[in-house]
């Protein structure tokens, strides 16, 4: 349970992360929180020659909110975004999935951007920010670009970053007034990677749902939105329609899903779980956002 | 731990306790390895060697993280606390076997919050960072604050009851500031 022998690179710009990036190509792998990847080394299920230490990176580690978004960067700890008041403020779902993030002690170092760079379909923060409609910012040697979360995810612990390329942050979208937003997940035990999840956004005008949408943990191989509206759209929550739609809401979402089997739960079970669990988010983003539509 | 690979070395400086050391280790010593083999501090336990049963947490900056899950060389200048630092924390007093316990060694100490002891050392570390966020927490909440922490002897009921008199220990030594001269 010791990882193989690797080169240590620790660059101090994000200039230097990229130039030792093209250098090492697929030989390399970045180093943030390493709270995935250091299992991961340590099993030996892989054994790069190089690991880029971005954790010295000057300008990483800031959370910074604006009108449309919430920017976090690459060295920001889970706990760190957890906490953040005016993330919270804004976007309540950031913390509402990040407190499922495995344990405080994991939280404390893993960071946000590098759990959606890891892209595992078990992954909270990849779900959200696909259902947040958010945008990963990333440095190659060409200059920066931005790639949306629907172009990021390529499918199980793969994405579109090229090898010489860093991940430097990812923007979460804000939702428009009168959202409410709600996430849960079932696991076998607290912390553990869950069985399956489900986060929620519900927007209300007038008293009736106007816009909905779900996104999911463990169930689909990459992260994936599923639109509400047809069922929910037009309904006041804490109707008697508002219970049919609901029940169709939940169709739609069994529908979608694709869960696989494995030791812990079945892909029948997974199926039924996620089902249910949105059955129950759903009304807690509706209260929310009645209340902020007040 | 002499290996004949032309591997780098890196001179790596922590803090460790408030005290300054330092080794010639390769990029690949994880923390916990460092801390055990090349510090000889091995108070900090190793058990599953991948973040799931918490025996090597240690404090970083004062937050709890998991040692096995860190390198040495990016724990370069931080300051880590290991359970063998804990004893000389400021509400530590000398307890009657002679032995200097902060409010959870020794809450754990008198609620028999240990068996084998091999978990002891996590739950230590991440019990007293937990109380400094939370000083009076509910049974439940003192439940989710060790619940990142597995316990074989399954001592749970214990070490619960353990979190809880420690926030109580902690208020008591707090209360009666920092004069020291009864305990001895």
């Amino acid at each position: 349970m010791k990882p193989a022998p690797f080169e240590h690179q620790a660059p101090l710009t994000v200039e230097q992360a990229v130039s030792v990036l093209t250098e090492v190509g697929y030989d390399g792998k970045v180093l943030a929180g390493g709270q995935s990847l250091i299992p991961i080394l340590n099993m030996r299920l892989a054994s790069p020659g190089h690991l880029v230490d971005i954790n010295r990176v000057a300008g990483l580690d800031t959370v910074e909110v604006t009108p449309d978004s919430v920017r976090v960067g690459a060295l920001v700890r889970h706990a760190g975004l957890e906490r953040s008041e005016s993330a919270y403020a804004v976007l309540p779902l950031l913390r509402q999935a990040l407190v499922n993030v495995a344990h405080p002690a994991i939280r404390n170092r893993g960071t946000t951007v590098g759990s959606i760079a890891h892209a595992d379909a078990a992954g909270e923060m990849p779900a959200i920010l696909a259902l947040t409609d958010g945008v990963v910012e990333v440095a190659g040697p060409a200059g920066s670009r931005e790639i949306a979360w629907s172009d990021f995810f390529l499918g199980a612990l793969e994405t579109s970053l090229a090898a010489e390329e860093l991940a430097v942050a990812v923007r979460f979208g804000r939702f428009p007034d009168g959202t409410g937003t709600a996430f849960t997940e079932a696991a076998r035990r607290h912390g553990d990677y869950a069985m399956a999840g489900v986060g929620v956004a519900v927007t209300l005008a007038d008293g009736v749902v106007s816009a909905a949408r779900a996104s999911f943990v463990s169930v689909t191989d990459v992260p994936s939105v599923l639109d509400l509206a047809p069922a929910l759209g037009g309904v006041e929550p804490g109707t008697s329609a508002w219970d049919s739609a609901l029940d169709d809401a939940a169709e739609a979402v069994r529908g979608h899903v694709e869960p696989e089997g494995d030791i812990h739960a079945s892909a029948d079970y997974r199926r039924m779980l996620v089902t249910e669990l949105t059955r129950r988010v759903l009304p807690q983003a509706a209260d929310r956002a009645g209340a902020s539509d007040d | 731990m002499t290996d004949t690979t032309s591997e780098t070395l890196h001179d790596v400086t922590v803090s460790v306790n408030g005290v300054r050391h330092s080794a010639t280790v390769p990029a690949r010593r994880l923390l916990s390895d460092f801390l055990r083999h090349d510090l000889e501090l091995t108070g900090t336990h190793v058990g599953c060697e991948h973040g799931v049963c918490g025996a090597c947490t240690v404090l970083v900056d004062g937050a709890p993280m998991r040692s096995c899950l860190m390198f040495a060389v990016t724990a370069q200048d931080h300051a880590i606390t290991t359970v063998e630092g804990l004893c000389s924390a400021p509400d530590a007093r000398v307890a009657p076997t002679g032995e200097s316990m902060n409010p959870v060694q020794q809450a754990f100490a008198e609620c028999h919050g240990l068996q084998c002891g091999f978990c002891t050392p996590g739950f230590l570390t991440t019990v007293t960072a937990y109380l400094d966020e939370n000083p009076s927490p509910t049974s439940e909440q003192a439940r989710e604050a060790i619940s990142g922490n597995l316990c074989r002897c399954t001592g749970y009921q214990n070490i619960v009851k353990s979190v809880l008199r420690a926030a109580e220990i902690r208020a008591e030594r707090a209360g009666s500031d920092v004069t020291t001269e009864e305990q001895a």
